[in-house]
């Protein structure tokens, strides 16, 4: 499996990351050792194994519905960039 | 040329739990903007998700109440994509296995029913909310909202007009309620449809290009933006354009859709599965557990009204439609009234005065001890439908009267000494022979008049029943 570099610079773009040029041909390197190592996973005969979604074999443990946190917004706040009448304040997005 | 219209909705239903789906912050409505946006609600680096297995009780609930397959283990995922109000960047879902799998919906329209098949139903978290124009340049972002737990009910495109659109998601709306697992309040968002639409060559097989309409919190906007966009895509294609997929939006207020912005990596989502949440095991006893503990559901409710109580359809569907409802109508049943001229009652006279008031059942000033006497008072004969009426009208105001003693002093009471009654019938008799000629040549609607006039006399409070016997009687 290989991975070009307009998907580097595509995968960047969906999660917001400015790469240059050069990091993003540094990134396709990367990328393409993490992708042949799975190449040669997928080599391994799995047919008698199911299938995990988490590294660990055990079950989610639950939570009550049990109200267990308190109004903390005076602090969070003091270390937003900007907050105005309670709500966080962002770069204007247009729909 | 004619078209069929191809209809599946993805329903996201807000469940009814005190606290987040994976925090223990509050998700009361109404809070001032962030109070209830705790660490985690904000995604500050190093907090990890809890699952609230109350959240996760309403999704098995669900899955029983639509005879769905629940799965013994199902999965988090994460689906990434970058909006302000989702600080994480990710919303957390369900893709591969979701908790609730193939269900089934019956619904009705009209006289016909049908049933809607449900693809799956899976539990997520919601995002916070925007709120544009606060400061110059700047969106305003709340959080409380952030983490509150949904359940999302994908449905098969198994509905072929907006009026089944309405049925499937008004019979939704009602059972997600009966079940207790959603307040069912639509103008706080509580319960959300968004309509997948496309048409195809009337009798054909392959499925056109969808386009979803977004969002709508109401069954007359669902109604309005069906009919919009059926329309649209007909003119559309019989100009001999093509559909292209996409999103779009309802405005209320002209009455149209409008396609949003289309991005081009919008569905480029990148699912995968969460590390910070394990699968989710749900045994068989549990299952059997939360099975127990919920109460009859609607659908069976409404076959044994029909077959217990001899309830017409109409009846028993409206008996069901809300638990409150059919709460009330057990409640008079247990004091004694009959079934039957209950339902009839609840559903007319009771109905449109909680109407008029804008009250809900459970608020209804006349409780159900109070109509079942009332009811009792038609049923002994003490007084006609008439004055049972006007009673009721008393009681709606003033529902502590002495129900007995105000049939008394108002003089409600009907007459049904048959002496005095016979006495009447004498007295009309004797004015009025050319009517009783009339019927006795044959003219039944003179039997009719007799009566009315018989009524007259005794100023309506004559008993009709006895009225009838004795007049045929004397007659005969």
């Amino acid at each position: 499996m290989s991975i070009t570099h307009d998907e580097i610079k595509k995968i960047a773009h969906l999660a917001r990351i400015k790469i240059t040029e050069e990091e993003a041909d540094a990134a396709l390197k990367k990328l393409s050792g993490i992708l042949n190592l799975i190449e040669d996973m997928k080599k391994v005969d799995t047919s008698n194994i199911s299938p995990m979604a988490h590294a660990q074999s055990v079950s989610q443990r639950l939570r009550d519905d049990v109200v267990t946190e308190t109004n903390q917004r005076e602090k969070l706040q003091k270390i937003a960039p900007e907050v105005s009448g309670g709500l966080y304040i962002v770069p204007q997005v247009i729909e | 040329m004619n078209w069929d219209v191809v209809i599946g909705i993805e329903t996201h239903v807000q469940l009814q739990t005190k606290t987040k789906i994976f925090s223990g912050a509050s998700t009361a409505f109404g809070a001032e903007p962030n109070t209830q946006a705790c660490v985690l609600s904000i995604a500050l680096p190093g907090t990890l998700p809890v699952l609230n297995y109350e959240a996760v009780q309403c999704a098995i609930k669900f899955g029983l109440a639509t005879n769905a397959e629940i799965a013994p283990r199902s999965i988090f995922a994460r689906k990434n994509y970058f909006y302000p109000d989702l600080p994480k960047g990710y919303q957390i879902s369900q893709y591969e296995l979701p908790v609730v799998g193939k269900g089934l919906l019956e619904i009705e329209v009209g006289d016909i029913k049908k049933t809607v098949r449900i693809t799956r139903a899976h539990l997520e978290e919601d995002a916070g909310k925007s709120t544009h124009g606060v400061v110059e340049n700047g969106t305003g972002i709340d959080l409380n909202r952030a983490g509150t737990p949904l359940l999302e009910i994908v449905s098969e495109p198994d509905m072929t007009s907006a009026a089944e659109a309405v049925a499937y998601a008004k019979k939704l709306h009602e059972l997600v309620q009966w079940i207790g697992i959603c307040d069912g309040n639509m103008q706080e968002g509580s319960f959300r449809c968004d309509i997948n639409v496309s048409i195809k060559p009337k009798g054909t097989d392959k499925l056109g290009t969808r386009r979803e309409i977004k969002n709508l919190n109401s069954f007359k906007f669902i109604e309005q933006a069906i009919h919009y966009e059926t329309q649209w895509q007909i003119e559309m294609l019989e100009e001999g354009k093509t559909i292209q997929q996409a999103t779009v939006l309802f405005n209320p207020e002209t009455g149209e859709t409008k396609a949003m912005r289309s991005k081009e990596e919008a569905n480029d989502y990148r699912y995968f599965p969460d590390p910070d949440l394990l699968p989710l095991e749900i045994s068989d006893e549990e299952i059997s557990q939360i099975k127990k503990s919920m109460t009859e559901l609607p659908h069976l409710m409404k076959v044994r009204l029909e077959k217990d109580y001899q309830l017409s359809s109409y009846d028993a569907s409206g008996i069901t439609s809300d638990k409150h409802v059919a709460d009330y109508f057990f409640a008079t049943l247990k004091e004694g009234a009959e079934p039957k001229q209950i339902a009839n009652w609840i559903l007319g006279q009771l109905f449109s005065k909680l109407n008029e008031s804008n009250l809900s059942i459970e608020h209804s000033p006349i409780k159900p001890e109070v109509l079942s006497l009332l009811l009792k008072r038609i049923q002994d004969g003490t007084i006609s439908n008439n004055g049972a009426k006007q009673l009721f009208e008393k009681l709606w105001v003033s529902p502590d009267i002495e129900i007995d003693a105000f049939i008394e002093s108002e003089g409600l009471k009907q007459v049904s000494d048959s002496g005095l009654i016979e006495t009447m019938i004498d007295e009309v008799l004797k004015n009025n022979q050319a009517m009783v000629d009339e019927y006795r040549s044959g003219k039944e609607k003179a039997f009719n008049a007799l009566v009315g006039q018989i009524m007259k006399v005794s100023k309506g409070k004559a008993n009709p029943g006895q009225v009838n016997d004795l007049l045929k009687k004397k007659l005969s």
